[in-house]
């Protein structure tokens, strides 16, 4: 049933030999020593075409015939009960198909869903929209942190206090260790409301057959979306299917069915016709989903030798109606220190709900971690990279830190010059750190035609990280044969279950399920070969698309010509993701230095130059790897300098939900940056794969912002870093 | 706190910061009011205005990727949502609606414009292209084909408008610098941060193009 393997494991210069225990039916582990023909090629992703010439089809883009738009009427008040809602004008409007009110008789942000029209363009369906009456009497509401924890707040949820009991941990003893430390740092450090703005909006379209529905969603989870409409319309599972062809981003906003989906099948339900309700951008930075903003206070002391000894983060945050903001987990895990005190407390506002956001809580706490690391290391008189090193133990980030200080050029920049006039140039690093480690569950189905296509189907998504491309490469490795022979499907929960796209989670929870069931159907192909060339399947191997006998290759066929012989017309196997063994480790560590130059006359940071450095396992794709490191520094920066939800606390409303008002990274913001991998044969499944979504993300706000610390002489503790922060800096210190 | 920092106190009453966000605050409540102005509109309708349009369908031919298409159409409908809801054309993308992010970017007479601004009434006697008549799948404009051999795209939505401002860009100047790329695409906002290959693909086509005229 099981059989036991010596893998070698481990990365260039360290490397052990672990027994791990797996299943008959898997195939060995990719270790350091196996030399792949496929994996690991830099390789442009398989849809990139579609995606270049427009031809791909997001939900988004999906028509049917007949097919009506929705929209939804929001709530312009941050807290309210509605008293009636009087649709009679609406309904009337020529064009107008069907109208529905919301459950809830009381809304709790300024953007909550109210009722929704569906009509025969989505012109109508918004001019019916505003021919809704709705007579509301507003309710008391809190729109600041603050005042939502103070006593006698407004109360978001009746009969609900607005502060969540904290959630604590500790080791070692925190206050002794603190009073005894050579040298000690104390700072408030905080981080705004950021929005996702992912540039498909969130939405579908939904379809009834009878009690049929399918719906094409953008989501990062299928058969979440699934398994929530299952249950919102009481349907057996297999009459709800879900499809995401392509994915306009979602960075952790997109799992479930929201209200918008819902409303889309209640309105399809009820105008008995297609329904199409994608949501306007000011919808989507109102009530999709947003990262929490964090206020944490931080003790940090250091004995003489340059070790942490104490650190004490308490912090509260919040994500509006939704929980969740948690962000000390940074301070747990990127060093090591042996007294340890941390106290998460989660705080209920009257605004858009939260949702996970790329590293949930991680981007926040590593700012504030990095920084405080930093304001400790003056302090100790040592050099930054130096004290991190002394107290960072994984030995991946050792590594790291040593690789990218040497490509950054950490040393000679150190001792460059920082003025030159109003220009200040400063350096930073930071550590990351994560667990893109993956899950059991997904399953994986390969099928070989007669005319020698192999198609992959896996009920997954592509988040835009390049999911058809990496498996499609792990298939095409497993099979033998070029990529160009392979064909990826993904997206539709007609295929086999997979887990929803976040957390880093797609390329390890899938790329085993795919290669076990590709190794199935080799063996599958090696007996309708076996006979051609009377050879023993058990005896064959298959190199570059042909079949040969391991010990006489001129035996041999190719796989083509094998596949011609499979009676009827494929021939398919299938696979599951099993149980991470144990493996090498458990964690991924990296680091990312970051240059920025910042002009003391107008306040403003241009971020220079970044060095990544990050360990994902085995990397299946360098170029779709690398893809997705520039864009978690990119979104670091966003995040460090420009980006925050703008909240009027007097009328509740968020003042900035465009995309011209909430400032992202663009074109003429980006440095020059260099990526690096450390390659590491993990062992922890069957391809070794790890994610790289939000390692690439957590430590990219901290490193520019220990840049700006050493190039202003001051620490800006609180994101973004905005021109008006950066000159206040500058006054207070002179 | 919150989103918004506490007061500093060395702070004077009226910060550019604090201005800038009342102001905000005061757009944002105009627009949730939604104020119809009528005399605004008659006023307009009275000022000796060329052609009268609207507010029903109206017929129209547009010239489209070298092909006419004749279609009814209310004079308020932008030519993003005439290419999109009326023609079938999907791969120019809705993602700001205003002006801002570029991903509904399509050529005017060669010209890129943001097709969210432009009504489609406006685009009658000129020469429209879109993505889909840049190059499709099998045969891949230049400018594309250095996209996906560059992973210049991620999720790929915003790439329509990206491709659509770098083509335009090289067209104008084939032997485009870094910087003129970075600039050709300033309007464009990539959400999952590709700019960086965004930039190598277009040099590459840049490069490509004048090799091949030499």
């Amino acid at each position: 049933m099981s059989r036991r393997v010596t893998l070698s494991l481990g990365y260039e210069g360290n490397l052990q030999d672990v027994v791990v225990v797996i299943p008959d039916d898997e195939p060995t582990p990719w270790q350091w020593s196996d030399k792949l023909d496929i994996v690991g090629k830099p390789t442009p992703r398989v849809d990139g075409p579609l995606k270049a010439t427009g031809a791909a089809r997001y939900s988004y883009d999906i028509e049917l015939p007949g097919m009506l738009y929705g929209a939804i009427l929001r709530s312009p008040y941050p807290h309210a009960r509605i008293k009636s809602i009087d649709a009679s004008r609406a309904r009337r409007l020529n064009g107008v198909r069907a109208v529905m009110n919301m459950d809830d008789d009381v809304v709790r942000f300024a953007g909550h869903e109210i009722a929704a029209v569906a009509a025969i363009s989505s012109d109508i369906a918004n001019d019916a929209i505003a021919l809704i009456n709705v007579e509301y009497e507003q309710l008391p509401f809190v729109a600041d942190l603050e005042a939502a924890m103070a006593s006698g707040a407004p109360a978001v949820f009746e009969n609900g206090s607005n502060l969540a009991k904290p959630r604590e941990s500790a080791l070692g003893d925190f206050a002794r260790a603190f009073a005894e430390a050579e040298a000690t740092h104390e700072g408030t450090y905080t981080t705004p409301v950021q929005t996702h703005v992912s540039l498909e909006s969130h939405g579908s379209v939904a379809s009834w057959e009878g009690d049929k529905l399918t719906v094409w969603t953008s989501t990062q989870g299928i058969f979440a979306v699934r398994d929530d409409l299952t249950v919102y319309f009481k349907l057996p599972g297999d009459n709800v299917r879900v499809i995401t062809e392509f994915l306009g981003g979602g960075f952790g906003s997109k799992f479930g069915a929201g209200p918008e989906v819902i409303i889309a099948c209640r309105l399809a339900k009820a105008a008995g016709a297609p329904v199409k309700l994608m949501l306007s951008r000011k919808e989507e930075h109102l009530a999709t989903g947003n990262r929490p903003s964090s206020v944490q206070k931080v003790r940090m002391g250091a004995d003489r030798g340059g070790k942490l000894i104490a650190i004490e983060v308490v912090q509260h945050g919040s994500g509006g109606i939704g929980a969740g903001s948690g962000s000390t987990g940074p301070f747990a895990n990127v060093y090591r220190c042996p007294n340890f005190r941390s106290e998460e407390r989660n705080v209920f506002m009257n605004t858009g709900p939260s949702s996970p956001m790329r590293a949930p809580g991680w981007p926040q706490g590593c700012f504030a971690l990095e920084l405080a690391m930093d304001e400790l290391a003056r302090k100790l008189n040592l050099d930054r990279l130096e004290f991190r090193r002394r107290n960072s133990e994984h030995p991946v980030r050792a590594v790291e830190f040593e690789l990218g200080a040497k490509a950054f050029g950490w040393d000679e920049k150190s001792r460059t010059p920082k003025s030159n006039g109003a220009l200040r140039r400063g350096i930073g690093v930071a550590g990351a750190a994560w667990h893109a480690l993956g899950v059991s569950g997904p399953e994986a189905q390969v099928i070989a035609h007669r005319d020698g296509r192999v198609e992959v189907r896996v009920g997954t998504q592509d988040i835009g990280t390049g999911t058809r491309t990496v498996l499609a490469m792990v298939a095409a490795e497993e099979m033998g044969v070029a990529l160009s022979r392979i064909s990826c499907e993904i997206g539709d929960t007609r295929y086999l279950f997979s887990v929803p796209s976040g957390g880093s989670m797609t390329a390890p929870s899938n790329t085993p399920a795919v290669r076990q069931a590709a190794s199935h159907l080799k063996q599958k192909i090696f007996r309708i070969a076996a006979p051609m060339i009377g050879a023993d399947p058990n005896d064959l191997e298959i190199r570059d698309g042909v079949i040969q006998v391991r010990f006489d290759p001129t035996r041999k066929v190719a796989f083509e010509d094998a596949c011609k012989r499979i009676p009827g017309d494929s021939i398919s196997a299938q696979g599951e993701r099993v149980m991470n063994y144990e493996g090498f480790r458990h964690d991924q560590a990296g680091c990312q230095f970051a240059e920025v130059e910042v002009d003391t006359e107008t306040g403003i940071i241009r971020v220079l130059d970044v060095v990544a450095v990050h360990d994902a396992g085995r990397i299946i794709d360098p170029m779709t790897a690398r893809s997705q490191v520039n864009g978690g520094v990119l979104m670091g920066i966003g995040f460090a300098l420009f980006e925050a939800r703008r909240l009027d606390p007097t009328l509740g409303i968020v003042v900035n939900p465009t995309m011209d008002d909430y400032k992202m990274v663009g074109p003429l913001d980006v440095p020059d940056i260099k990526v690096m991998f450390v390659e590491v044969a993990n062992g922890i499944t069957n391809t070794g794969v790890l994610g790289l979504g939000e390692a690439s993300h957590v430590a990219s706000a901290a490193a520019v912002a220990c840049a700006v610390y050493d190039a202003i002489g001051v620490p800006i503790r609180d994101l973004p870093m905005t021109p008006d922060r950066v000159l206040t800096a500058l006054e207070a210190k002179a | 706190m919150s989103d918004e920092k506490s007061k500093r106190p060395s702070e004077p009453v009226i910060s550019r910061r604090s201005f800038i966000k009342g102001a905000g605050a005061v757009a944002a409540a105009a627009s949730l009011v939604g104020v119809r102005n009528a005399e605004a509109e008659e006023a307009a309708s009275n000022a000796g205005i060329a052609e009268r349009l609207g507010p029903g369908a109206q017929s129209i031919e547009l010239k489209i990727n070298g092909a006419t298409h004749r279609l009814a159409i209310e004079p308020r409908v932008t030519l993003l949502r005439a290419l999109r809801e009326h023609l079938g054309m999907t791969g120019t993308k809705q993602v700001c609606d205003r002006g801002a992010c570029g991903a509904c970017t399509v050529h005017l007479d060669g010209r890129p414009v943001t097709s969210c601004m432009m009504l489609t009434v406006d685009a009658r006697g000129h020469e429209v292209t879109t993505i889909e008549g840049l190059g499709n799948p099998a045969a891949m404009h230049p400018v594309q084909g250095a996209f996906v051999e560059h992973d210049a795209l991620q999720c790929g939505f915003c790439t329509p408008g990206m491709v659509m401002s770098v083509a335009a860009a090289l067209a104008a100047n084939p032997n485009a610098s870094r910087e003129e790329v970075r600039h050709a695409t300033a309007g464009n906002i990539c959400r999952c941060g590709t700019y960086t290959h965004v930039f190598e693909a277009a040099l590459s086509a840049t490069n490509a193009s004048g090799k091949a005229r030499a």
